[in-house]
């Protein structure tokens, strides 16, 4: 092979590439020619600079001055590596454990704060800014009445639509309306909106947090003398906790209408029967605790979301992680809290 | 003089990177204190270890007489009353328009009337060139105009001390010349102490009563605007005569 290789009149990005193939695998290079050389980019600089570095002997020739002048410009030097050590699987274990605890404690602290103000808002209105609850109310009531609405009648179609053939080879057309009066009183109301709740306003809540975090707007809060938590958090608290139980409520009526469909039209079971079976099953007891059970749900969603946003890191991908982080984490907490009530009144 | 901010011994690191070291500084009453420094050299940094943004790793920071470091959050939030901060971007919240921005600390610290409040946020955004923007969105705002009218929610209360970061940067010679002249009609008529992050050189030259430089992390200068100038440290040097590094 030649040991001189002759550059081309512009060596640029784009014609980098072909002097690296060609330059990289020959091994005897030693000398660069820049006799035809015109215009050099950076691209091009970080190429000789390259293989200066490879190749220690290796000879620039006929370079001119403002080809030299650019060289300097764009000189490259790299950084060397900082060789940072490989934990092993143990350290690594051990540092999970000890930030899941910390961050456990930090949510802990966060929510006594939530509650904390939020009780005292009941009284002292001051703190955050007029009509923010309502505002919030309304964002929460109206931006999840629709999906909420059109998933349980769909449930309650399924749900009833699945039993009714076993019931109905019994003879049992009626326990259709038992089935789901408690079901959805119990269990698919309170569950399904907290799902939808915490994917709909629980990713705003930490999406919006985050972006006001990274946007430095907490701060700016702060330094006028102002709680974040009180002015920003506990509004979302009290709308959301407002907010919850009228749309379970809803949305187990509209589960209960779903399952009447297929009880008239397929079990041949009348209005009436259907109703009264439905009112007669329910005890307040049931209501009451699918009712409480949702309101534990929805702090779960804002504390979450709320802790999430306030833990963002970078900029605005930063934001991004930690709405869907949230959303991922409210959902397992929400169904790990229904456990924890299915567990506390089991056979009640 | 008794200094109304004396910041003591203030450390700050970011994870294991330390920004800034073993920092004295003092800053007096009624007078602009102006911070100069590299970009990159931890002048945000300072301005918010001082006002408990950031928690300093070491060091104590008084403001009007008392340690804020290790104060509760009631009595830090009296003292936060009266101080104003405009960010090095403003940080307006920007799901309000400027006329509820602004409004934030007179809805939540006063008991003004309506009446009151409304005249006074005009005033102030008429202070800072700003007259017809109050039913704008920060989003809608040009960067120096968002910068304005975050100055204008900054003094919104009159606070005793003012930091501004940056307050000139973007802004045009002659909006940033009337900027200046608002900063020391502040000082002059409400006696109100500035603490000012700035790099623009004309600034300096017509607000600065004390200059604080920042090298390495540590204090370079600390002096009045005439002693820096005989200054015979290379970076200042090179500062005044560049105009900008
Ligand atoms: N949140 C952060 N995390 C880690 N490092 C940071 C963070 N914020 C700032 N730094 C580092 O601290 C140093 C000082 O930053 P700072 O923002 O205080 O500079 P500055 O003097 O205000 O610069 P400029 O004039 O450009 O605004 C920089 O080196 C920066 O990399
Ligand atoms: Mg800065």
């Amino acid at each position: 092979m030649k040991t001189k290789y002759i550059l081309p009149e512009s060596l640029d990005k784009n014609s980098v590439p072909q002097v690296y193939e060609q330059c990289s695998k020959n091994e005897d290079l030693l000398y660069l020619d820049f006799s035809r050389v015109v215009s050099i980019d950076s691209a091009g600089v970080a190429l000789v600079d390259y293989l200066k570095n490879k190749i220690p002997q290796l000879q620039l020739l006929n370079i001119s001055d403002s080809i030299t002048e650019t060289m300097q410009t764009f000189k490259t030097e790299l950084v060397p590596e900082t060789d940072s050590r490989k934990e092993n699987y143990f350290e690594r274990i051990g540092e999970k454990t000890v930030e899941f605890a910390k961050s456990f404690k930090e949510a802990l602290f966060l929510t006594a704060d939530i509650s904390f103000w939020s009780f005292i808002s009941i009284f002292n209105r001051k703190g955050h800014r007029k009509g923010a609850v309502v505002q919030q109310s309304l964002l929460i009531g109206v931006d999840t009445l629709g999906i909420i609405s059109l998933l349980s009648i769909i449930l309650g179609l399924i749900i009833a639509l699945q039993s009714a053939a076993q019931l109905r080879q019994f003879g049992a057309n009626i326990f259709i309306a038992d089935l789901i009066a408690i079901a959805m009183v119990r269990e698919v109301g309170p569950m399904m909106t907290a799902i939808i709740l915490a994917g709909r306003s629980g990713s705003a809540i930490a999406s919006e947090i985050a972006t006001m975090k990274v946007t430095e707007e907490l701060d700016a809060l702060r330094m006028m003398a102002i709680n974040p938590v009180r002015y920003v958090m506990v509004p979302k608290f009290s709308a959301i906790t407002i907010c919850m139980p009228f749309l379970v409520i809803w949305s187990t009526a509209i589960g209960i209408l779903g399952g009447l469909v297929i009880a008239v039209f397929y079990l041949d079971l009348s209005v009436t029967a259907y109703m009264t079976e439905i009112f007669e099953v329910l005890t307040l007891k049931d209501i009451l605790v699918g009712l409480s059970k949702s309101i534990i749900f929805a702090w779960v969603i804002v504390i979450i979301g709320s802790y999430f946003g306030l833990n963002v890191e970078g900029g605005a991908e930063g934001v991004g992680k930690v709405t869907t982080k949230s959303v991922v984490v409210s959902i397992f907490m929400v169904i790990f809290f229904d456990v924890i009530f299915s567990l506390l009144y089991l056979g009640g | 003089m008794e200094p109304i901010i004396k910041v003591s011994n203030l450390t700050a690191k970011f994870d294991s990177t330390t920004i800034l070291s073993n920092i004295n500084i003092e800053i007096f009453p009624k007078q602009i204190t102006v911070i100069l420094g590299k970009s990159g050299c931890g002048k945000t940094t300072l301005l918010k270890n001082i006002l408990k943004l950031y928690t300093p790793s070491a060091g104590t920071v008084e403001m009007f007489g008392q340690d804020i470091t290790k104060m509760d959050e009631e009595s830090l939030e009296t003292i936060l009353q009266k101080i104003g901060m405009l960010f090095q971007n403003g940080a307006l919240l920007n799901s309000l328009d400027i006329y509820n921005n602004i409004r934030i600390p007179l809805e939540q610290h006063t008991n003004l009337p309506d009446e009151v409040i409304d005249r006074m946020i005009s005033a102030k955004l008429k202070l800072v060139g700003l007259e017809n923007a109050e039913k704008m969105l920060p989003s809608e705002l040009s960067g120096g105009m968002k910068k304005r009218a975050a100055l204008a929610r900054a003094m919104i209360l009159d606070p005793n001390i003012l930091f501004c970061d940056e307050p000139s940067a973007g802004l045009d010679p002659v909006t940033s010349a009337n900027l200046d002249k608002l900063l020391l009609k502040l000082k002059k008529q409400l006696n109100m102490t500035l603490v000012i992050v700035t790099h623009e050189l004309a600034s300096i030259h017509r607000i600065a009563d004390h200059i604080i430089f920042l090298e390495n992390g540590k204090v370079g200068f600390s002096g009045k605007l005439a002693a820096v100038m005989q200054s015979n440290n290379s970076d200042i040097k090179n500062f005044f005569a560049s105009g900008k590094f």
